[in-house]
């Protein structure tokens, strides 16, 4: 469809600001050229489109060279869209967008046909401007007019579609219709959209295929992860990031990392004491936000959290929606909801065991709640039916340090099986299988790290975090387990 | 579109009004029966023929000339104070004129058409310059900018005339009406002399309606939709020279019936420039022959240069637009 081939030019000839480009698009894909201010983006749609001259290269459209082209032949077969906002006079929004017509009409009479009629009604439709027909386009929203100007493009019935930062001043109700409508017609009628993007993770949402422009040249080309690597996004925009992957779409989100430090965070150190043992719940309270992975009730996943909540509830508290009842209760208790991370247990908070562990690489704090009353045999649970009894094993581990996502995990999985071997010294049995118990069916871990102090890389068996995790939770399992034990009279 | 047939029809009705009223309202009442009445009275007839009707019709002329090159301008330049009098270009015209009339000058080739031509040329000079320097001063060409440069333009062009009409001694009160603007006393040759240019012109306009409601989205955006923006540029600044200019050498310099009619017409019909222009056409004649019937009525014996009506009306209308753009802008 386009072929741009060794591209260069710019506003002064003997400068060029766009340099030696060459890229093709297909039929039917979507591009996303991004690239920091004054890289070139808006150059290049401009030396595509032809209002700027080339100096040196060509752009081909579908075979042809553009200069080939007459300008009315051009607008039928490229449709630009500059970045545009209502003038002086006002259009109603019927008649802005049935100026896209005028390509395909005669130059002296007036020509106006059933086609030109059908393509503005389809166009009007499409951005569901419908019923704003008549009205003038001064009294639209921003969002509104935009969708207008895209109807005047799309009524120009062209094959490619160039877009000047399309979302510009919209917010994310009217820049997902736009994107969406935009995507809709890539997909299901062969449209060829190039459009320039100031957001890379809306750029990465809708688009095939992205161009990274770093000072007039292309710095990466290639599908959105190929793209939007950490590394690239950081050279061409002087700027940390990190690269994440949407939640629920399958494309990379990168996200700035600010410069800025606020002071007092660097000193921040959990120790044992920070947490308050309460009639109904342990509780810990932090200065600064934890990251945080956990399997929790409330809060579950990654996230970063400043209240840590471990509630004791009565052996048969039952409750039909018990992340509803958790969060009322946190409401209640004063806490707010969306910075806590809570568990629930029928242990006694009193029975609580807190420790703390430190060697040369640094500290941790540990917290274990027991009570095995549902012990359960990990590789002989496949013959029960269902669960009868209460009792959970809630493990909290706080880090003095930073961990990576990697470490994370991998503290997670030290954690589990120093809890599991603690469950076999302690010969905890599963009472149906009448085997050595891993754990209970509601088991919880909570990892939190302060995001300071030392680095961590990996947190497995043998590394020196690695190692505070696995004891310290091996030994806090343990005593707390002798506890469990000591209030059910077994020893 | 019904809106727009209706618009059509009240138009033509009001013009019809105004040209019956141009003719027989006066210091001697002349009934519309003369116009085919044979036997009518024989001083009536002559009124009617050879004062009245020229008269009307070249108001309506210069009216109609004068409001579509305003139309033009605003639609061309995104600028609703600019008109053929606030850009200078009537002050350019009026020199060109000035020159002709009081160097007695006369091209062999052009003869009666000699007045028109030069203050033609004189009008696309003043334009060309007024919008250049604007351009120079900021790119964007803000409305003020440019209506600042056309008054710097106008005040200067004023000092050229003023300065060759002393060098030529003149008497000044006859010249001082005729720059106030006046149809009065023109008689037949000065309507044959201006018609062909007014028609040309308002015909060069009228091919870029279509070109002029794209441009309105911006230059870029008109390429991208496929017009070819130079050409059409200078044939729309080559037509309101003309419109202009032939205006100004038959009449002085009238001024904001450019920017009365096309505002009041936008208002009731659109900014959609196909009609836009004629209606504009149409209600600028209208205008200016009333104009021309109250200057004539209002203090009778005595005549008010029409240039004085239309001020009275245009520099109102010119304050509000002022005020609700800079308003609505918020700047």
């Amino acid at each position: 469809m386009l072929n741009v081939k060794q591209l260069s030019g710019g506003y002064d000839p003997k400068k060029p600001i766009i340099k030696d480009i060459s890229f093709k698009v297909e039929k039917g894909q979507f591009v996303g050229i991004l690239g920091p201010n004054g890289s070139g983006k808006s150059t290049l749609i401009k030396v595509i489109s032809g209002i700027l001259a080339e100096t040196s290269g060509s752009v081909l459209i579908d075979g042809k060279n553009r200069k080939d082209y007459s300008t009315k032949e051009l607008a039928r077969k490229m449709a630009v869209l500059p970045q545009l906002h209502a003038h002086a006079f006002s259009h109603s929004v019927r008649e802005t967008v049935s100026i896209g017509r005028y390509p395909h009409q005669n130059s002296w009479f007036q020509t106006w046909s059933k086609d030109d009629e059908e393509a503005v009604a389809t166009a009007m439709d499409q951005t569901g401007i419908t019923q704003y027909t008549d009205q003038q386009l001064d009294f639209l929203s921003g969002g509104e007019q935009q969708r207008a100007f895209v109807a005047q493009a799309l009524a120009q019935q062209a094959d490619l579609l160039l877009l000047d930062e399309p979302t510009n001043h919209l917010d994310i109700e009217h820049q997902r219709k736009l994107m969406d409508m935009i995507r809709h017609e890539v997909v299901y009628h062969d449209l060829t959209v190039i459009s320039i993007f100031h957001d890379m993770n809306l750029a990465s949402l809708y688009c095939d295929q992205l161009i990274l422009l770093e000072n007039g040249q292309i710095s990466s080309i290639g599908e959105p992860h190929e793209v939007l690597k950490e590394k690239h996004v950081m050279e061409v925009y002087h700027t940390k990031v990190s690269s994440y992957p949407h939640p629920v779409m399958p494309k990379p989100q990168v996200t700035l990392i600010p410069d800025f430090q606020e002071e007092g965070q660097a000193s921040m150190t959990i120790t044992s004491k920070q947490i308050k043992v309460k009639d109904e719940f342990v509780e810990l309270q932090t200065m600064f936000p934890l990251k945080t992975i956990s399997s929790a009730v409330h809060n579950a996943g990654f996230g970063w959290f400043q209240s840590f909540i471990n509630r004791s509830v009565d052996k048969n508290y039952m409750c039909e929606n018990a992340h509803e009842e958790l969060k009322q209760y946190l409401e209640k208790h004063g806490f707010s909801p969306s910075n806590t991370v809570a568990m629930m247990t029928a242990v006694a908070s009193k029975h609580v065991v807190i420790r703390e562990y430190s060697s040369q690489v640094g500290s941790i704090v540990v917290a274990v709640t027991a009570g095995v009353g549902n012990a359960v045999d990990v590789s002989q649970a496949y013959k029960r039916v269902e669960t009868t009894h209460v009792g959970t094993i809630n493990t909290w581990v706080f880090v003095n340090g930073t961990l990576t996502d990697e470490s994370f995990m991998q503290a997670m999985i030290t954690a589990t099986e120093a809890k599991v071997k603690a469950l076999a010294v302690e010969n905890i049995q599963d009472n149906i299988s009448n085997t050595t118990a891993t754990g209970t069916s509601t088991d919880s871990v909570l990892i939190a790290a302060t995001q300071n102090g030392p680095f961590f890389e990996y947190a497995g068996t043998i590394t020196g975090i690695g190692k505070l995790i696995g004891r310290g939770v091996f030994e806090t399992t343990r005593i707390a387990l002798q506890d469990y034990k000591r209030a059910k009279g077994v020893l | 579109m019904r809106k727009i047939v209706v618009g059509y029809i009240v138009a033509i009705f009001i013009l019809l009004l105004s040209i019956w009223l141009g003719i027989s309202v006066g210091s001697v009442k002349v009934p519309l029966s003369t116009l085919w009445d044979t036997e009518a009275d024989e001083m009536a007839t002559n009124i009617l023929w050879n004062i009245r009707m020229p008269r009307v019709l070249l108001a309506g002329l210069v009216g109609a000339a004068l409001a579509i090159a305003g139309a033009a301008f605003q639609g061309l330049l995104k600028n609703p104070l600019a008109d053929p009098y606030t850009l200078g270009v009537s002050s350019g015209a009026s020199v060109g004129a000035v020159m002709t009339l009081f160097f007695n000058i006369s091209a062999p080739i052009l003869g009666i058409f000699t007045l028109p031509t030069f203050s033609m040329v004189g009008a696309m000079l003043s334009l060309f310059a007024v919008i250049g320097f604007a351009k120079l001063v900021d790119r964007t060409m803000k409305m003020e900018t440019l209506i600042l440069t056309g008054i710097i333009m106008s005040s200067f062009l004023s000092a050229v005339i003023s300065l060759m009409i002393a060098l030529t001694g003149e008497e000044l009160r006859q010249i001082i009406s005729w720059l106030m603007g006046s149809v009065s006393m023109r008689g037949w040759p000065y309507v044959k002399m201006v018609w062909p240019f007014i028609l040309i012109g308002a015909l060069m306009l009228w091919f870029n309606r279509r070109e002029l409601n794209a441009m309105l989205f911006g230059e870029e955006r008109a390429k991208y939709l496929g017009v070819n923006v130079k050409r059409s540029k200078l044939m729309l600044l080559l037509g309101g020279s003309m419109l202009t200019g032939s205006a100004v050498a038959v009449s002085g310099t009238i001024g904001f019936i450019g920017l009365v009619v096309p505002h009041m017409t936008r208002l009731l019909f659109g900014a959609d420039h196909r009609h836009l222009l004629p209606l504009s056409f149409i209600n600028g004649a209208s205008l200016l022959i009333v104009c021309d019937l109250v200057a004539r009525i209002i203090i009778a014996p005595t005549e008010l240069p029409i240039g004085v009506i239309t001020s009275f009306i245009g520099a109102p209308v010119f304050a509000y637009i002022f005020f609700r753009q800079r308003r609505t802008k918020g700047a």
